[in-house]
């Protein structure tokens, strides 16, 4: 056996790396079994990084089972809620490029929050049974009122609603919510408010 | 009365990015008027050729990828690179040298990047690596200094520039040249076995950098930058020389004299690794760059293939940059007791 | 004697301070309005407790404070109140706020002010409420309230309480004024809020370039005849910045993401001290500044006394603005100020300054070039930091490098972009990368409680129906055992009671026909 390998010296270098290639891929083999980690953990990782609105924009009941298609290869620019940052977050993640928002699944839009006219509202208890995140407080017959703090902005209680006495109003308005924009390349650093100085008058 | 919407400060300090490129380009002068004493008119040509050729690539390139190209070219950054390579280059290397060496760095060494402020490499540099790797003859050609020969006047210089096959080329190795191609002579008699290296460092070439020298002093207290890298790169290439001495004997380095002096040393210590763009970002990040880059200059002018290696101690440096940059981080106020 | 220590980095813009006159102090003139935002401090806005129509007197509390980060407002004189609703405000985004607006009938007649000479005697958390109710809040230009800052901290002893008299950006005289005209009131406030904290020494820095102020204030404590030390420190902008002046008069630096008290200061504002001292001496709510309006647009640049709440505009008429067609009025100084969208905005609690310059005295800011690294703002920062860094990672809008690299360490003082060859607005890229990472932390909380929320109900959800189920289930079993056992079997009898009551409405329906 060793004269042939010797003697032959192209079947000795394939035995060799079909022995390694052997040796290896059972020890890979092995750990792929024993060390097998239960579940798919990137989908909780991914899960992690979406806005959690559970508003079924994205063609999925909710956040979790998009997640779980994102880990398992569907593409990361169907969700409108979490907009630009959340799919450069998710390419980050999962080291993809980055693509614009799927228009097909609806736009970027401004965070909103759910309101109950109370004044048309029956207590029907419909728009409460189909808030994926209980943040509509009431029950039959009494006033439904929503929590703004927990609403998402999804927009599942506005169908529901028999009397349509819901409205989406912007969440981040205000003085509270301003932030100092990014200067805009090569633009001038300043502009004009073609005012007389009282904003009062032109209004 | 309209009210302007401005963003604070509203006040701002003298120092502007043409003001910089100018103080560059004016301590240049001292070098340019020692070389051409030396060397006849031929750097200064190759300067004003060369110029013209950045000013008009620049002006096109930009233009066309939709900058406004009036003011790319009015802060004088394409200039300053322009200037830097012609100095680097033979004085009376032939018009197509020029024009290749200048276009590949405002192309190549520039624009490719994005222009002004993102380029990760010395542009002068880039230019000059790719002349010296594609034209190695003609990179080598330098001119033997006033006083072994008479030096060309300015017609015969242009000739020289525009109609190179016409002209007997007269070349003379440079001191460098000479160390590398030693072999058996002590140091100190290699240093006077020939007119032109004088003694000690070069006729001509130890005069311009101690011209270039003065011109970077003058650009130190005009505070265009810090003395962190041409002080570290000047102090590492003497303490390597300083080692690599071995008492003068046939195999020396060369003494640390004459590697500060001869060469593109102070040069390149004021005017090329002192280049913002390219180079570390923190005091201490230039501190190990022109640490480095003296250390890379002495091995590869003694161990490596090339005469001189500046261009290429700055191009492995400007790699490093990043790195440097991401591991010399100042210590920021209120963690002097925090791990940062 | 102190040793003076040096922060890193620091500019030197030309100071215009003797534009405005320092140590010249007079009334402004009551304007026909007074516009009161109920949020003219750090924190939480103050809540009306006037309606439309009611009259004021001055120093009443026309707002209360809506817990511990807020603090109350009061009418600065007297009349009533016209109106409760958005009106302007002095704010770099031009928006507009919940205002008081107190129509003044010229009398100035006030509430009777109760104050104690003898603070001493007094326990200093009342010292402290009085503080509160005052409605003092930090008056260099932060808002930070008063009462925060000096309630006791329990892990750490307070040594030093330190009043800032640096005032180093340039044009401000506000608190040179301050020192000059009113250096009895700071010294008797410095000392009791030295009292409030406990600390051990009381320490008033000031810029060598107020003279007359250091000469007053000087002369006030010998007066006095308290143990404070005046300490004197070269010119330098930011040094009047907390962490720059803690730095330079103790050589100590206030550790990232802690304030002073964390090192044993407490450091306040000059302005601010002289409330405290009104507050407790005199029992006066706070309801007036000094405000400093200078600028070469102007034909009489003077520090005033100012009601809170007074029109912006009212001032610049005062001091003779003469506008050009596209003028600036910076609120604040040339450093860190924002230039002023609407001139019916009021002066509030932290308005030290007005600056109406003309475009020769600071020309308008060129366009911005690339940046060409070359590290001169890192030369400038005081607070150490690497504002080339922090650029190019507010561009790439990289949270997590911009974390690293310190952004919240930055002070926002200007000097990065005073010295900035390519004229970048860097400071506005920080200021803009802050919110940014301000608003995605808050929606990160959101969504993480949202998710919470969702897995809570699904889990319910879920729980509910297997409950169901199970009963189903057990109820089924118990069918299926009864039926075995060969009695009763209740879905067959109750077939029969179907049956048997079906046979009784038709008999009951042969009975008698349709009626």
């Amino acid at each position: 056996m060793v004269a042939l390998l010797t003697d032959q010296p192209l079947l000795a270098a394939l035995s060799a790396l079909l022995g390694l290639g052997a040796v290896f891929g059972a020890l890979l083999g092995f750990a792929a079994i024993r060390f097998r980690v239960e579940g798919n953990p990137i989908s909780e990782q991914i899960n992690a990084l979406l806005p959690q609105t559970q508003c079924g924009q994205c063609g999925y009941p909710g956040c979790r089972p998009y997640s779980e298609a994102i880990a398992d290869g569907d593409t990361i620019n169907k969700c409108p809620p979490g907009g630009e940052e959340t799919i450069q977050a998710l390419a980050d993640l999962l080291d993809v490029e980055p693509q614009p928002l799927d228009a097909e699944h609806g736009t970027e839009k401004e965070p909103v929050v759910a309101w109950i006219r109370e004044a048309e509202c029956i207590g029907c208890t419909k728009c409460i049974q189909a808030c994926p995140v209980d943040a509509i407080l009431g029950a039959a017959k009494v006033m439904h009122t929503v929590i703004a703090d927990e609403c998402t902005g999804c927009d599942l209680c506005i169908e529901p609603c028999p009397v349509d006495c819901i409205d989406l109003i912007p969440r981040k308005s205000g003085i509270g919510f301003w932030h100092w924009p990014l200067p805009e390349d090569r633009a001038p650093r300043f502009d004009v408010i073609a005012t007389d100085g009282t904003a009062r008058d032109a209004a | 009365m309209s009210l302007l919407k401005v963003t604070s400060p509203h006040v701002a300090g003298q120092s502007r990015v043409s003001s910089v490129m100018r103080d560059v380009l004016l301590a240049t002068i001292p070098g340019v008027v020692v070389l051409t004493a030396y060397f006849g008119p031929g750097t200064l040509v190759n300067i004003v050729f060369g110029g013209l050729i950045a000013v008009a690539c620049e002006y096109a390139v930009t233009a066309w990828r939709g900058r406004d190209p009036r003011v790319a070219i009015s802060d004088l950054s394409i200039l300053v690179t322009s200037t830097l390579l012609c100095i680097a280059l033979p004085p009376y290397a032939p018009w197509w040298l020029i024009v290749i060496g200048v276009l590949t760095a405002v192309l190549l060494g520039k624009q490719v990047f994005g222009g002004l402020g993102y380029n990760p490499f010395n542009p002068a540099m880039v230019g000059y690596v790719v002349l010296l790797i594609s034209f190695p003859v003609q990179m080598s050609a330098w001119a033997p200094p006033r006083g072994l020969t008479d030096v060309p006047g300015l017609g015969e210089t242009l000739r020289h520039l525009f109609a190179p096959g016409t002209i007997d080329a007269v070349t003379a190795a440079t001191p460098l040249d000479l160390l590398r191609q030693n072999t058996g002579l002590l140091f100190d008699d290699l240093m006077s076995s020939r007119a032109e290296l004088g003694g000690w460092g070069g006729v001509g070439w130890v005069q311009a950098n101690i011209a270039f020298l003065v011109g970077g002093i003058w650009l130190l207290y005009r505070k265009t930058f810090t003395w962190h890298a041409p002080l570290a790169m000047l102090g590492a290439l003497s303490l390597c020389a300083l080692i690599g001495y071995d008492g003068g004997s046939s195999e020396s380095g060369g003494s640390a004299l004459f590697h500060l002096f001869s060469g593109a040393t102070m040069f390149a210590a004021f005017f090329i690794i002192t280049d913002p763009v390219s180079s570390a970002v923190s005091n201490r990040g230039r501190l190990i760059f022109g640490a480095l880059i003296g250390a890379l200059v002495y091995l590869i002018r003694v161990l490596g293939n090339y005469p001189d290696a500046v261009a290429f101690a700055v191009l492995i440096l400007n790699f490093c940059a990043p790195f440097i940059d991401h591991y010399t981080q100042p210590k920021v106020y209120g963690t002097r007791n925090k791990d940062v | 004697m102190r040793t003076i220590h040096d922060i890193h980095g620091g500019v030197h813009p030309p100071e215009r301070k003797e534009l405005s006159q320092p140590g010249r102090l007079s009334d402004a003139p009551l304007p026909a309005h007074l516009v009161l935002p109920l949020r003219q401090h750090l924190g939480v806005p103050a809540a009306p407790c006037v309606v439309v129509g009611d009259t004021v007197l001055g120093g009443q509390q026309i707002a209360e404070a809506q817990g511990p980060m807020s603090v109350p407002v009061h009418a600065p004189t007297s009349g009533s109140i016209v109106a409760i609703e958005s009106r302007p405000i002095a704010h770099a985004s031009g928006l507009e706020d919940h205002c008081i607006v107190l129509e003044t009938d010229g009398q100035d007649q006030w509430v009777t002010c109760v104050g104690t000479a003898d603070w001493r005697a007094e326990h200093p958390v009342t010292l402290v409420e009085r503080v509160k109710d005052a409605g003092i809040a930090g008056m260099g230009g932060a808002g930070f309230p008063t009462a925060v800052k000096l309630a006791p901290r329990p892990t750490r002893n307070i040594e030093t309480l330190l009043i800032n008299g640096t005032e180093c950006e340039p044009y401000i005289t506000a608190d040179d004024t301050l020192m000059q005209c009113h250096a009895d009131e700071l010294v008797e406030g410095a000392q009791i809020l030295a009292h409030i904290v406990s600390a051990d020494a009381v320490l008033i820095g000031i810029e060598d370039n107020k003279p007359d102020a250091i000469t007053r204030i000087a002369a006030a404590i010998e007066r006095s005849g308290a143990d404070i030390e005046l300490a004197t420190f070269p010119t330098k902008y930011p040094s009047g910045g907390e962490k720059q002046i803690i730095e330079i008069l103790t050589g100590q630096q206030v550790p990232s993401g802690g304030i002073p008290a964390d090192i044993g200061l407490v450091c306040v504002n000059p302005g601010t001290a002289v409330a405290a001292k009104r507050a407790i001496v005199d029992g006066k709510p706070l309801t007036h500044r000094i405000v400093t309006l200078t600028g070469e647009s102007l034909s009489t640049p003077q520090n005033v006394t100012a009601c809170l709440g007074t029109p912006i505009t009212w001032l610049m008429a005062h001091a003779g603005l003469s506008a050009a067609p596209q003028q600036r009025i910076i609120h604040g100084g040339p450093m860190m100020g924002f230039a002023v969208s609407d001139l019916e905005a009021p002066i509030t609690k932290i308005t030290n300054c007005l600056l109406a310059p003309t475009v020769t005295e600071l020309p308008l800011p060129e366009p911005a070039k690339p940046c060409i690294r070359c590290g001169h703002c890192a030369e400038a920062c005081p607070a150490s930091l690497l504002p080339q860094q922090l650029y190019w990672y507010a561009r790439a809008k990289d949270q997590e490098q911009l974390a690293e690299h310190r952004l919240f360490d930055c002070i926002e003082c200007g000097a990065c972009a005073y010295v900035c060859p390519s004229q970048i607005p860097l400071v506005q890229y920080y200021r803009a990368a802050k919110g940014q990472i301000r608003d995605s932390e808050q929606e990160k909380r959101r969504s993480d409680n949202s998710r919470e929320r969702f897995e809570a109900r699904q889990a319910r959800l879920e729980a509910g129906a297997a409950a169901r189920e199970a009963k189903r289930a057990a109820r089924k079993a118990a069918a299926a055992d009864k039926a075995a056992e060969g009695g009763f079997d209740p879905i067959q009898a109750a077939i029969e009671r179907a049956k048997a009551r079906k046979t009784e409405q038709d008999q009951g329906a042969d009975r008698e026909p349709a009626q």
